[in-house]
């Protein structure tokens, strides 16, 4: 199942954008309750995002995105039936990549 | 296509330059390390700014709320009207590593984005956007009850 769902909403020209990614978004100073141990970092570095092979957003993010990453954005020049796409890369080099109809 | 090609195409030179093959065009455009893991807020916005003068700018709306429950979730928009904006950071002056996100935005898009991020304690936010060949911020301070960094 993909980590992200991404939702758009076409209205009066504008594109807004809202997405969740599911990610642990370890900051690498947690202390594991259980096991009493650091739990490493891992985090999202890079999210793209593409409207009909365009990059209209690119993020570069740190440790302090909170879990499970929310964001928000809007673009113009988009049609309804365009394409948009969204992937992301963290730092143990997982990614995952997911492409919606903008309506 | 082969999911792996298309995410290789998407995230482009981003995946190229965090190998370390390609040095990013502009700072403030790639993977920063040395921003990134500034653990002052003069020193990360030096390595995403190098040799800008940062003016204080009220058109850019930073929304968020002045006191903060938790802060492993605070949800923070940024608006701004200045015009050709290249890219939004937001930095929290108190968190270990003050550089939190940066937005590289395209022509077409708005200069709105909205995202959830960790508080480690109470902080002053700074919100810096790229405009054209300046550099513009604006501030406010926000009270965490509780830190969210771990």
């Amino acid at each position: 199942m993909s980590t992200i769902r991404v939702r758009t909403r076409l209205k009066e020209g504008v594109t807004t954008v809202r997405a969740i990614i599911r990610h642990p978004m370890e900051t690498g100073f947690r202390v594991d309750q259980e096991t009493q141990e650091v739990v490493p970092a891992h985090y999202i570095k890079l999210v793209t995002v593409k409207h009909n092979g365009e990059t209209v957003l690119s993020c570069d993010w740190s440790r302090a995105v909170s879990k499970n990453p929310y964001l928000s954005f809007e673009f113009t020049g988009a049609i309804a039936g365009d394409k948009l796409e969204l992937a992301w890369l963290d730092t143990e080099g997982e990614t995952d990549y997911a492409e919606t109809i903008i309506e | 296509m082969l999911r792996r090609d298309l995410v290789k195409l998407l995230l482009g030179s981003g995946a190229v330059a965090i190998s370390g093959l390609l040095k990013p065009v502009k700072a403030w455009a790639i993977w920063n390390d040395a921003a990134f893991g500034a653990q002052n807020q003069e020193a990360a916005l030096d390595a995403y700014y190098p040799g800008a003068t940062i003016k204080a700018s009220d058109r850019i709306s930073i929304g968020v709320r002045q006191e903060i429950e938790n802060g492993a979730v605070v949800p923070i928009k940024i608006n701004s009207d200045l015009p050709d904006i290249k890219s939004i950071a937001i930095f929290v002056e108190k968190n270990p590593n003050p550089l939190i996100a940066n937005f590289d935005l395209s022509p077409r898009t708005s200069g709105f984005v909205s995202t959830r991020m960790k508080m480690d304690q109470s902080s002053e936010i700074m919100v810096v956007v790229v405009s054209g060949d300046q550099v513009y911020s604006n501030k406010t301070y926000v009270t965490v009850h509780e830190g969210g960094c771990a």
